[in-house]
Protein backbone atom coordinates (compact mmCIF):
# COMPACT_ATOMS: atom_id res chain seq x y z
CA UNK A 1 0.00 0.00 0.00
CA UNK A 2 2.65 2.57 0.81
CA UNK A 3 4.34 1.49 -1.75
CA UNK A 4 1.85 2.23 -4.18
CA UNK A 5 1.53 5.61 -3.13
CA UNK A 6 4.84 6.49 -2.87
CA UNK A 7 5.14 5.57 -6.60
CA UNK A 8 1.76 8.22 -7.02
CA UNK A 9 3.31 10.93 -4.97
CA UNK A 10 6.80 10.25 -7.34
CA UNK A 11 4.79 10.97 -10.67
CA UNK A 12 3.08 13.36 -9.15
CA UNK A 13 5.95 15.67 -7.94
CA UNK A 14 7.43 14.93 -11.39
CA UNK A 15 4.10 16.23 -13.48
CA UNK A 16 4.17 19.33 -11.07
CA UNK A 17 7.54 19.94 -12.01
CA UNK A 18 7.06 19.38 -15.66
CA UNK A 19 3.83 21.35 -16.24
CA UNK A 20 5.55 24.14 -14.01
CA UNK A 21 8.29 24.12 -16.58
CA UNK A 22 5.97 24.05 -19.32
CA UNK A 23 3.81 26.99 -18.03
CA UNK A 24 6.97 29.82 -17.69
CA UNK A 25 8.42 28.57 -20.94
CA UNK A 26 4.88 28.54 -22.49
CA UNK A 27 4.26 32.01 -21.15
CA UNK A 28 7.40 33.50 -22.15
CA UNK A 29 7.69 31.85 -26.04
CA UNK A 30 3.51 33.13 -26.45
CA UNK A 31 3.90 37.07 -25.10
CA UNK A 32 7.82 37.19 -26.71
CA UNK A 33 7.98 35.57 -29.85
CA UNK A 34 5.77 38.19 -31.42
CA UNK A 35 7.21 40.55 -30.70
CA UNK A 36 10.85 39.71 -32.19
CA UNK A 37 11.16 40.79 -35.75
CA UNK A 38 14.42 41.44 -37.84
CA UNK A 39 13.68 45.36 -36.54
CA UNK A 40 13.77 44.59 -33.07
CA UNK A 41 17.16 43.10 -32.85
CA UNK A 42 18.51 45.61 -35.25
CA UNK A 43 17.67 49.00 -33.94
CA UNK A 44 18.04 51.38 -30.40
CA UNK A 45 15.47 51.41 -28.16
CA UNK A 46 13.56 53.80 -28.07
CA UNK A 47 11.10 55.80 -25.29
CA UNK A 48 12.72 54.18 -22.48
CA UNK A 49 12.79 50.47 -24.13
CA UNK A 50 8.95 50.75 -24.74
CA UNK A 51 9.71 51.15 -28.81
CA UNK A 52 12.32 49.98 -30.66
CA UNK A 53 14.56 47.33 -30.24
CA UNK A 54 17.45 45.72 -28.52
CA UNK A 55 21.00 45.89 -30.92
CA UNK A 56 23.27 48.35 -28.52
CA UNK A 57 22.09 46.32 -25.77
CA UNK A 58 23.38 43.10 -27.41
CA UNK A 59 26.46 44.56 -28.19
CA UNK A 60 26.89 45.35 -24.71
CA UNK A 61 26.24 41.91 -23.37
CA UNK A 62 28.46 40.17 -26.12
CA UNK A 63 31.56 42.87 -25.19
CA UNK A 64 30.76 42.33 -21.44
CA UNK A 65 31.21 38.23 -21.95
CA UNK A 66 34.25 39.01 -24.17
CA UNK A 67 36.00 40.64 -21.49
CA UNK A 68 34.86 38.18 -19.38
CA UNK A 69 36.56 35.66 -21.14
CA UNK A 70 39.53 37.06 -22.49
CA UNK A 71 40.34 37.55 -18.76
CA UNK A 72 39.48 34.18 -16.80
CA UNK A 73 40.11 31.68 -19.52
CA UNK A 74 44.19 32.38 -19.44
CA UNK A 75 43.48 32.48 -15.22
CA UNK A 76 41.65 29.76 -15.12
CA UNK A 77 43.53 26.84 -17.47
CA UNK A 78 46.91 28.14 -15.87
CA UNK A 79 45.06 27.70 -11.91
CA UNK A 80 43.98 24.33 -12.80
CA UNK A 81 47.14 22.94 -14.98
CA UNK A 82 49.30 24.33 -11.66
CA UNK A 83 46.62 22.48 -9.36
CA UNK A 84 46.50 19.20 -11.04
CA UNK A 85 50.00 18.52 -12.57
CA UNK A 86 51.91 20.10 -10.23
CA UNK A 87 49.91 19.84 -7.34
CA UNK A 88 52.37 17.31 -5.41
CA UNK A 89 55.19 19.92 -5.40
CA UNK A 90 52.93 22.59 -4.19
CA UNK A 91 50.91 20.89 -1.43
CA UNK A 92 50.07 23.54 0.74
CA UNK A 93 49.94 26.49 -1.64
CA UNK A 94 47.41 24.55 -3.85
CA UNK A 95 45.32 23.61 -1.04
CA UNK A 96 45.32 27.05 -0.12
CA UNK A 97 44.14 28.19 -3.45
CA UNK A 98 41.72 25.73 -3.73
CA UNK A 99 39.92 26.62 -0.33
CA UNK A 100 40.22 29.87 -1.87
CA UNK A 101 38.22 29.37 -4.73
CA UNK A 102 36.01 27.31 -2.88
CA UNK A 103 34.34 30.28 -0.73
CA UNK A 104 34.46 32.29 -3.76
CA UNK A 105 32.43 29.59 -5.64
CA UNK A 106 29.83 30.26 -3.11
CA UNK A 107 30.01 34.12 -3.11
CA UNK A 108 26.80 35.61 -3.57
CA UNK A 109 26.53 37.57 -6.87
CA UNK A 110 25.51 41.20 -5.54
CA UNK A 111 28.29 40.91 -3.26
CA UNK A 112 30.51 40.59 -6.57
CA UNK A 113 28.86 43.36 -7.55
CA UNK A 114 29.65 45.10 -4.42
CA UNK A 115 33.58 44.22 -4.62
CA UNK A 116 33.48 44.91 -8.37
CA UNK A 117 32.04 48.53 -7.64
CA UNK A 118 34.43 49.12 -4.68
CA UNK A 119 37.96 47.99 -6.63
CA UNK A 120 37.32 48.04 -10.47
CA UNK A 121 35.63 51.28 -10.29
CA UNK A 122 36.20 53.09 -7.89
CA UNK A 123 39.76 52.34 -6.60
CA UNK A 124 41.37 51.57 -9.64
CA UNK A 125 39.32 54.07 -12.02
CA UNK A 126 36.98 52.43 -14.67
CA UNK A 127 33.96 54.09 -13.76
CA UNK A 128 30.76 52.50 -15.19
CA UNK A 129 32.11 50.47 -17.77
CA UNK A 130 31.91 47.11 -19.94
CA UNK A 131 35.24 46.54 -18.48
CA UNK A 132 34.61 46.73 -15.12
CA UNK A 133 31.45 44.93 -15.38
CA UNK A 134 33.31 42.32 -17.25
CA UNK A 135 36.22 41.58 -14.73
CA UNK A 136 33.73 41.79 -12.02
CA UNK A 137 32.04 38.30 -13.62
CA UNK A 138 35.29 37.21 -14.71
CA UNK A 139 36.51 36.68 -10.56
CA UNK A 140 32.39 35.40 -11.17
CA UNK A 141 32.67 32.20 -13.02
CA UNK A 142 36.71 31.52 -12.27
CA UNK A 143 36.03 28.94 -9.97
CA UNK A 144 33.25 27.22 -12.30
CA UNK A 145 36.31 27.37 -15.20
CA UNK A 146 38.86 25.98 -12.58
CA UNK A 147 36.95 23.20 -11.42
CA UNK A 148 36.02 21.75 -14.63
CA UNK A 149 39.28 22.35 -16.43
CA UNK A 150 40.80 20.36 -13.88
CA UNK A 151 38.56 17.50 -13.83
CA UNK A 152 39.18 17.20 -17.51
CA UNK A 153 43.00 17.18 -16.88
CA UNK A 154 42.69 14.59 -14.62
CA UNK A 155 40.83 12.04 -16.64
CA UNK A 156 43.61 12.19 -18.72
CA UNK A 157 45.21 8.84 -18.63
CA UNK A 158 48.83 8.79 -17.00
CA UNK A 159 50.24 6.82 -19.96
CA UNK A 160 50.18 9.99 -21.89
CA UNK A 161 52.15 11.40 -19.75
CA UNK A 162 54.54 8.61 -19.31
CA UNK A 163 55.04 8.50 -23.02
CA UNK A 164 55.68 12.15 -23.27
CA UNK A 165 58.35 12.16 -20.88
CA UNK A 166 59.62 8.93 -22.73
CA UNK A 167 59.65 10.90 -25.32
CA UNK A 168 61.66 14.08 -23.70
CA UNK A 169 59.25 16.07 -24.44
CA UNK A 170 59.70 19.55 -22.24
CA UNK A 171 57.08 20.63 -19.78
CA UNK A 172 55.54 22.94 -22.19
CA UNK A 173 54.77 20.78 -25.01
CA UNK A 174 53.31 17.82 -23.01
CA UNK A 175 50.81 20.46 -21.85
CA UNK A 176 49.89 22.45 -25.02
CA UNK A 177 49.87 19.64 -27.34
CA UNK A 178 48.42 16.56 -25.15
CA UNK A 179 46.98 17.43 -21.65
CA UNK A 180 44.79 20.49 -22.85
CA UNK A 181 43.77 18.98 -25.94
CA UNK A 182 43.24 15.47 -23.97
CA UNK A 183 41.55 17.82 -21.35
CA UNK A 184 38.83 19.75 -24.09
CA UNK A 185 35.87 18.26 -22.57
CA UNK A 186 36.40 19.21 -19.21
CA UNK A 187 37.37 23.14 -20.62
CA UNK A 188 34.80 22.92 -22.74
CA UNK A 189 31.88 22.29 -20.17
CA UNK A 190 33.84 24.88 -17.97
CA UNK A 191 33.23 27.42 -21.00
CA UNK A 192 29.52 26.70 -21.11
CA UNK A 193 28.05 26.62 -17.51
CA UNK A 194 30.96 30.40 -17.08
CA UNK A 195 29.51 31.47 -20.18
CA UNK A 196 26.06 30.68 -19.06
CA UNK A 197 26.36 31.81 -15.85
CA UNK A 198 28.08 35.41 -16.84
CA UNK A 199 25.27 36.05 -19.55
CA UNK A 200 22.38 35.40 -17.06
CA UNK A 201 24.42 37.43 -14.27
CA UNK A 202 22.24 40.94 -13.39
CA UNK A 203 23.12 41.74 -9.81
CA UNK A 204 26.71 41.89 -10.44
CA UNK A 205 26.56 44.08 -13.33
CA UNK A 206 24.33 46.58 -11.93
CA UNK A 207 26.99 48.61 -10.36
CA UNK A 208 29.79 47.86 -12.39
CA UNK A 209 28.65 48.00 -15.74
CA UNK A 210 26.19 50.09 -15.46
CA UNK A 211 22.16 51.08 -17.52
CA UNK A 212 23.01 53.11 -20.28
CA UNK A 213 21.25 51.45 -23.26
CA UNK A 214 23.21 53.72 -25.87
CA UNK A 215 26.01 51.78 -28.42
CA UNK A 216 28.57 51.48 -26.42
CA UNK A 217 31.71 53.42 -28.27
CA UNK A 218 34.66 51.95 -26.53
CA UNK A 219 35.12 49.18 -23.29
CA UNK A 220 35.34 52.08 -21.24
CA UNK A 221 31.94 53.06 -21.90
CA UNK A 222 28.76 51.62 -19.50
CA UNK A 223 26.73 49.44 -21.46
CA UNK A 224 23.63 47.71 -20.28
CA UNK A 225 23.39 43.79 -20.22
CA UNK A 226 20.23 41.77 -21.88
CA UNK A 227 19.50 40.69 -18.11
CA UNK A 228 20.01 44.01 -16.85
CA UNK A 229 17.50 45.72 -19.86
CA UNK A 230 15.04 43.12 -18.53
CA UNK A 231 14.97 44.20 -15.15
CA UNK A 232 14.99 47.87 -16.27
CA UNK A 233 11.69 47.52 -18.13
CA UNK A 234 10.18 44.82 -15.80
CA UNK A 235 10.60 46.85 -12.70
CA UNK A 236 10.80 50.59 -13.66
CA UNK A 237 9.42 51.19 -17.02
CA UNK A 238 5.58 50.80 -17.29
CA UNK A 239 4.37 49.57 -20.14
CA UNK A 240 7.57 47.71 -20.59
CA UNK A 241 6.48 44.30 -20.43
CA UNK A 242 6.17 43.14 -23.92
CA UNK A 243 9.69 43.88 -24.52
CA UNK A 244 10.87 42.73 -21.66
CA UNK A 245 9.24 39.31 -22.93
CA UNK A 246 10.98 39.71 -26.16
CA UNK A 247 14.14 40.57 -24.54
CA UNK A 248 13.81 37.46 -22.01
CA UNK A 249 13.49 35.07 -25.19
CA UNK A 250 16.33 36.46 -27.08
CA UNK A 251 18.45 35.54 -23.52
CA UNK A 252 17.32 32.03 -23.42
CA UNK A 253 17.75 31.44 -27.15
CA UNK A 254 21.19 32.99 -26.81
CA UNK A 255 21.76 30.83 -24.38
CA UNK A 256 20.70 27.59 -25.88
CA UNK A 257 22.63 28.77 -29.31
CA UNK A 258 26.22 29.97 -27.57
CA UNK A 259 26.16 26.28 -25.81
CA UNK A 260 25.29 24.43 -29.21
CA UNK A 261 28.44 26.50 -30.83
CA UNK A 262 31.26 26.03 -27.97
CA UNK A 263 29.98 22.16 -28.21
CA UNK A 264 31.15 22.17 -32.18
CA UNK A 265 33.88 24.08 -31.92
CA UNK A 266 34.86 21.62 -29.06
CA UNK A 267 34.67 19.21 -31.06
CA UNK A 268 36.78 20.22 -34.09
CA UNK A 269 39.43 21.70 -32.15
CA UNK A 270 40.17 17.84 -30.84
CA UNK A 271 40.35 16.48 -34.14
CA UNK A 272 42.84 18.74 -35.38
CA UNK A 273 45.35 18.65 -32.12
CA UNK A 274 44.93 14.85 -30.99
CA UNK A 275 44.37 13.25 -34.52
CA UNK A 276 47.10 14.78 -37.10
CA UNK A 277 45.86 12.73 -39.96
CA UNK B 1 57.18 15.51 -18.43
CA UNK B 2 60.72 16.02 -18.22
CA UNK B 3 61.98 19.31 -16.97
CA UNK B 4 64.21 21.31 -19.76
CA UNK B 5 65.35 25.04 -18.96
CA UNK B 6 62.37 26.33 -20.57
CA UNK B 7 59.99 24.73 -17.97
CA UNK B 8 61.06 26.90 -15.04
CA UNK B 9 59.52 30.32 -16.34
CA UNK B 10 56.39 28.20 -17.18
CA UNK B 11 56.30 26.90 -13.99
CA UNK B 12 56.41 30.19 -12.28
CA UNK B 13 53.90 31.71 -14.66
CA UNK B 14 51.43 29.20 -13.30
CA UNK B 15 52.49 30.01 -9.43
CA UNK B 16 51.69 33.64 -10.37
CA UNK B 17 48.16 32.76 -12.22
CA UNK B 18 47.14 30.43 -9.71
CA UNK B 19 48.12 33.25 -6.66
CA UNK B 20 46.35 35.90 -8.87
CA UNK B 21 43.00 33.47 -8.84
CA UNK B 22 43.63 32.21 -5.30
CA UNK B 23 44.41 36.12 -4.28
CA UNK B 24 40.49 37.47 -5.57
CA UNK B 25 38.75 36.25 -2.48
CA UNK B 26 41.12 38.14 -0.29
CA UNK B 27 40.69 41.06 -2.42
CA UNK B 28 37.21 40.79 -1.96
CA UNK B 29 37.30 40.37 1.51
CA UNK B 30 39.59 43.58 2.12
CA UNK B 31 37.71 45.91 0.33
CA UNK B 32 34.14 44.97 1.93
CA UNK B 33 36.04 45.95 5.38
CA UNK B 34 37.79 48.58 3.84
CA UNK B 35 34.72 50.01 2.79
CA UNK B 36 32.48 48.93 5.81
CA UNK B 37 35.02 50.21 8.57
CA UNK B 38 34.01 53.71 8.06
CA UNK B 39 30.22 52.15 9.30
CA UNK B 40 31.59 49.63 11.90
CA UNK B 41 33.46 52.44 14.12
CA UNK B 42 30.96 54.65 14.09
CA UNK B 43 27.46 53.93 14.49
CA UNK B 44 29.32 50.67 15.32
CA UNK B 45 27.77 47.04 14.91
CA UNK B 46 25.65 47.25 17.46
CA UNK B 47 23.12 49.79 15.64
CA UNK B 48 22.79 47.05 13.01
CA UNK B 49 20.95 45.41 15.25
CA UNK B 50 19.72 47.92 18.05
CA UNK B 51 18.31 51.02 16.19
CA UNK B 52 14.75 51.37 15.54
CA UNK B 53 14.55 51.53 12.17
CA UNK B 54 16.65 51.94 8.54
CA UNK B 55 16.58 55.34 7.65
CA UNK B 56 20.34 55.23 6.57
CA UNK B 57 20.43 58.47 4.82
CA UNK B 58 18.33 60.94 6.92
CA UNK B 59 20.19 63.70 9.15
CA UNK B 60 20.37 61.50 12.22
CA UNK B 61 20.53 58.44 10.43
CA UNK B 62 19.17 54.54 11.70
CA UNK B 63 20.86 51.58 10.46
CA UNK B 64 18.48 48.89 11.70
CA UNK B 65 19.48 45.41 9.46
CA UNK B 66 17.46 43.32 11.23
CA UNK B 67 13.99 43.74 9.52
CA UNK B 68 16.57 42.69 5.96
CA UNK B 69 18.30 39.65 7.86
CA UNK B 70 14.90 38.11 9.46
CA UNK B 71 13.41 38.81 5.28
CA UNK B 72 16.58 36.92 4.02
CA UNK B 73 16.21 34.10 6.82
CA UNK B 74 11.94 33.67 6.64
CA UNK B 75 12.73 33.94 2.46
CA UNK B 76 15.10 30.96 2.52
CA UNK B 77 13.64 28.80 5.14
CA UNK B 78 10.19 28.87 3.62
CA UNK B 79 12.20 28.11 0.40
CA UNK B 80 13.86 25.01 2.07
CA UNK B 81 11.23 23.92 3.27
CA UNK B 82 9.23 23.35 -0.15
CA UNK B 83 12.31 22.83 -2.41
CA UNK B 84 13.81 20.08 -0.17
CA UNK B 85 10.99 17.06 -0.47
CA UNK B 86 10.19 18.13 -3.75
CA UNK B 87 13.64 18.12 -5.23
CA UNK B 88 14.34 14.73 -3.54
CA UNK B 89 11.46 13.40 -4.47
CA UNK B 90 12.30 14.57 -8.42
CA UNK B 91 15.72 13.20 -7.61
CA UNK B 92 14.19 9.44 -6.35
CA UNK B 93 11.47 10.00 -9.87
CA UNK B 94 14.53 10.16 -11.83
CA UNK B 95 16.56 7.15 -10.81
CA UNK B 96 14.28 4.93 -9.29
CA UNK B 97 10.42 5.30 -10.48
CA UNK B 98 10.68 6.90 -14.20
CA UNK B 99 11.35 4.47 -16.92
CA UNK B 100 14.63 4.95 -18.53
CA UNK B 101 13.60 7.43 -21.55
CA UNK B 102 11.35 9.31 -19.09
CA UNK B 103 14.23 9.67 -16.81
CA UNK B 104 16.23 11.14 -19.40
CA UNK B 105 14.26 13.99 -20.61
CA UNK B 106 13.59 14.53 -16.72
CA UNK B 107 16.87 15.23 -16.37
CA UNK B 108 17.43 17.06 -19.30
CA UNK B 109 14.63 19.57 -18.30
CA UNK B 110 15.82 19.88 -14.92
CA UNK B 111 18.96 21.35 -17.09
CA UNK B 112 17.24 23.57 -18.38
CA UNK B 113 15.01 24.71 -15.22
CA UNK B 114 18.58 25.08 -13.70
CA UNK B 115 19.27 26.92 -17.09
CA UNK B 116 17.21 29.78 -16.77
CA UNK B 117 18.72 33.11 -15.59
CA UNK B 118 16.92 34.49 -12.85
CA UNK B 119 16.40 37.90 -13.90
CA UNK B 120 13.71 35.78 -15.83
CA UNK B 121 11.88 33.93 -12.81
CA UNK B 122 11.96 36.93 -11.36
CA UNK B 123 10.12 38.60 -14.28
CA UNK B 124 7.85 35.98 -14.69
CA UNK B 125 6.78 36.10 -11.15
CA UNK B 126 6.40 39.51 -11.27
CA UNK B 127 3.92 39.87 -14.32
CA UNK B 128 2.40 36.14 -13.91
CA UNK B 129 2.58 35.10 -9.92
CA UNK B 130 2.02 37.78 -8.17
CA UNK B 131 -1.03 39.02 -9.81
CA UNK B 132 -2.13 35.34 -8.87
CA UNK B 133 -1.44 36.28 -5.27
CA UNK B 134 -2.69 39.62 -5.49
CA UNK B 135 -6.54 38.48 -6.51
CA UNK B 136 -6.44 35.96 -3.50
CA UNK B 137 -4.73 38.37 -0.81
CA UNK B 138 -3.27 41.56 -1.77
CA UNK B 139 -0.34 43.46 -2.60
CA UNK B 140 0.59 40.16 -4.08
CA UNK B 141 4.17 40.92 -4.18
CA UNK B 142 5.04 39.41 -0.85
CA UNK B 143 7.38 36.96 1.14
CA UNK B 144 4.95 34.31 -0.58
CA UNK B 145 5.84 34.98 -3.69
CA UNK B 146 9.62 35.01 -3.13
CA UNK B 147 9.34 31.61 -1.28
CA UNK B 148 7.96 30.26 -4.21
CA UNK B 149 10.15 31.91 -7.12
CA UNK B 150 13.53 30.80 -4.59
CA UNK B 151 12.27 27.44 -4.82
CA UNK B 152 11.35 26.95 -8.30
CA UNK B 153 15.01 28.39 -8.57
CA UNK B 154 16.84 25.83 -6.21
CA UNK B 155 14.75 22.89 -6.94
CA UNK B 156 17.03 21.63 -9.86
CA UNK B 157 19.90 22.00 -7.96
CA UNK B 158 19.19 20.07 -5.63
CA UNK B 159 16.91 17.80 -8.11
CA UNK B 160 20.28 17.27 -10.09
CA UNK B 161 22.87 17.01 -7.45
CA UNK B 162 20.96 14.23 -5.43
CA UNK B 163 20.23 12.44 -8.19
CA UNK B 164 24.20 12.46 -8.41
CA UNK B 165 24.38 10.97 -5.12
CA UNK B 166 21.84 8.33 -5.41
CA UNK B 167 23.19 7.28 -8.59
CA UNK B 168 26.83 6.91 -6.69
CA UNK B 169 25.12 4.01 -4.98
CA UNK B 170 26.95 0.89 -4.41
CA UNK B 171 25.13 -1.75 -7.03
CA UNK B 172 25.59 -3.74 -4.34
CA UNK B 173 23.58 -2.19 -2.22
CA UNK B 174 20.19 -2.16 -4.58
CA UNK B 175 20.84 -5.82 -5.11
CA UNK B 176 20.88 -7.09 -1.42
CA UNK B 177 17.63 -5.08 -1.45
CA UNK B 178 16.18 -6.89 -4.46
CA UNK B 179 17.18 -10.43 -3.49
CA UNK B 180 15.37 -9.78 0.19
CA UNK B 181 12.25 -9.06 -1.77
CA UNK B 182 11.81 -5.57 -0.82
CA UNK B 183 9.56 -3.25 -2.25
CA UNK B 184 10.34 -0.17 -4.18
CA UNK B 185 9.28 1.83 -1.62
CA UNK B 186 11.12 -0.17 1.17
CA UNK B 187 13.91 -0.13 -0.74
CA UNK B 188 14.13 3.54 -1.36
CA UNK B 189 13.86 4.20 2.28
CA UNK B 190 15.65 2.10 3.91
CA UNK B 191 18.58 1.49 1.64
CA UNK B 192 18.81 4.56 -1.05
CA UNK B 193 18.11 7.48 0.89
CA UNK B 194 20.53 6.48 3.78
CA UNK B 195 23.18 5.85 1.89
CA UNK B 196 23.08 8.40 -0.25
CA UNK B 197 22.52 11.01 3.15
CA UNK B 198 25.46 13.42 2.95
CA UNK B 199 25.51 13.80 -1.05
CA UNK B 200 21.92 15.22 -0.63
CA UNK B 201 22.62 16.64 2.61
CA UNK B 202 25.49 19.27 0.84
CA UNK B 203 23.34 19.42 -2.19
CA UNK B 204 20.51 21.19 0.16
CA UNK B 205 23.50 23.51 1.68
CA UNK B 206 24.06 24.58 -1.69
CA UNK B 207 20.78 25.15 -2.51
CA UNK B 208 20.46 26.96 0.88
CA UNK B 209 23.54 29.59 -0.05
CA UNK B 210 21.80 30.12 -3.83
CA UNK B 211 18.74 30.95 -2.22
CA UNK B 212 20.69 33.45 0.38
CA UNK B 213 22.31 35.06 -2.49
CA UNK B 214 19.92 35.34 -4.95
CA UNK B 215 19.09 39.16 -5.49
CA UNK B 216 17.20 39.81 -8.88
CA UNK B 217 14.80 37.10 -8.64
CA UNK B 218 13.64 38.48 -5.15
CA UNK B 219 13.69 41.80 -5.70
CA UNK B 220 11.21 41.77 -8.56
CA UNK B 221 8.35 39.59 -6.65
CA UNK B 222 8.80 40.35 -2.77
CA UNK B 223 7.66 43.79 -2.22
CA UNK B 224 11.05 45.43 -0.85
CA UNK B 225 9.07 47.23 2.22
CA UNK B 226 11.35 47.02 5.42
CA UNK B 227 9.55 45.02 7.69
CA UNK B 228 9.42 42.03 9.71
CA UNK B 229 6.86 39.92 7.85
CA UNK B 230 3.68 39.37 9.97
CA UNK B 231 2.29 36.94 7.73
CA UNK B 232 3.07 35.13 4.06
CA UNK B 233 1.22 37.56 2.12
CA UNK B 234 3.30 40.70 3.84
CA UNK B 235 6.13 42.58 1.31
CA UNK B 236 9.36 41.70 2.43
CA UNK B 237 12.95 43.28 1.82
CA UNK B 238 16.21 40.93 1.83
CA UNK B 239 19.57 41.88 2.55
CA UNK B 240 20.78 41.33 -1.27
CA UNK B 241 17.73 43.45 -2.48
CA UNK B 242 18.21 45.89 0.23
CA UNK B 243 21.64 46.16 -1.69
CA UNK B 244 20.39 46.54 -4.90
CA UNK B 245 17.85 48.74 -4.44
CA UNK B 246 20.10 51.47 -2.32
CA UNK B 247 23.81 51.55 -3.78
CA UNK B 248 23.13 53.40 -6.48
CA UNK B 249 22.62 56.43 -4.44
CA UNK B 250 23.90 55.49 -1.40
CA UNK B 251 26.70 58.11 -0.14
CA UNK B 252 29.11 57.66 2.67
CA UNK B 253 27.60 56.19 6.33
CA UNK B 254 25.16 54.96 4.34
CA UNK B 255 26.92 52.95 1.20
CA UNK B 256 29.43 51.96 4.25
CA UNK B 257 26.35 50.18 6.05
CA UNK B 258 25.19 48.77 2.47
CA UNK B 259 28.78 46.85 2.82
CA UNK B 260 28.12 46.18 6.17
CA UNK B 261 25.01 43.84 4.83
CA UNK B 262 27.75 42.51 2.28
CA UNK B 263 30.19 41.46 4.68
CA UNK B 264 26.93 39.90 6.78
CA UNK B 265 26.53 37.88 3.49
CA UNK B 266 29.68 36.69 3.27
CA UNK B 267 29.11 35.38 6.58
CA UNK B 268 26.60 33.01 6.06
CA UNK B 269 27.89 31.73 3.17
CA UNK B 270 30.93 30.56 4.70
CA UNK B 271 29.26 28.98 7.48
CA UNK B 272 27.55 26.98 4.87
CA UNK B 273 30.55 25.71 3.06
CA UNK B 274 32.66 25.29 6.12
CA UNK B 275 29.20 23.25 7.42
CA UNK B 276 29.16 21.18 3.74
CA UNK B 277 32.87 20.83 3.91
CA UNK B 278 32.74 18.99 7.14
CA UNK B 279 29.45 17.38 6.49
CA UNK B 280 31.72 16.07 3.58
CA UNK B 281 34.67 15.32 5.83
CA UNK B 282 32.35 13.25 7.93
CA UNK B 283 31.13 10.89 4.79
CA UNK B 284 34.83 10.09 3.84
CA UNK B 285 35.50 8.90 7.44
CA UNK B 286 32.05 6.43 6.95
CA UNK B 287 32.99 5.39 4.19
CA UNK B 288 36.27 4.30 4.42
CA UNK B 289 35.61 2.15 7.16
CA UNK B 290 31.64 0.82 5.48
CA UNK B 291 31.03 -3.01 5.15
CA UNK B 292 28.78 -3.84 2.19
CA UNK B 293 25.88 -5.16 4.72
CA UNK B 294 25.81 -2.39 7.36
CA UNK B 295 23.54 -1.83 9.29
CA UNK B 296 21.65 0.76 7.36
CA UNK B 297 21.44 -1.44 4.19
CA UNK B 298 19.90 -4.30 6.60
CA UNK B 299 17.07 -2.30 7.89
CA UNK B 300 13.84 -2.17 5.70
CA UNK B 301 11.09 0.35 7.47
CA UNK B 302 8.52 -1.54 4.98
Amino acid sequence: MADRIATVVMWGVALLITSTFAWIVGDLLVQGLPHISWDFLSSSPADAGRAGGILPILVSTLLILAVCMAVAIPLGVGTAVLLSEFGRRNQIFGRLVRYSLDVLAGVPSIVFGLFGNAFFSLYLGMGFSILSGGLTLACMVLPLLIRSTETGLRAVPDDYRRAAAALGLSVFTTLWRILLPAATPGLIAGLVLGIGRALAETAALLFTSGYVDRMPGSLLDSGRSLSIHIYDLAMNVPGGESNAYASAVVLIVLLLIINALTFRAADRWLQQRITPV
Amino acid sequence: MSRSRTDVPLLWTLRAVAALAGAITLLIVAFLILEAWPALQSPGIAHFLTDSSWFPASTAPQFNLLPMVVGTLVATLGAMLLATPLGVAAALFSRFYAPPVVATWFRRLLELLAGIPSVVYGFWGLVVLTPLIRQWAPPGQSLLAAILILSLMILPTIALLSETALRSIPRAYLQGAASLGLSRWATVIGVALPAARTGIASSILLAAGRAIGETMAVLMVAGNIVQVPDSLFAPVRTLTANIALELGYALEGHRAALFVSGLILLVLILLLVSLSRWIMREELNVTAGIEPYNEEARAPHG
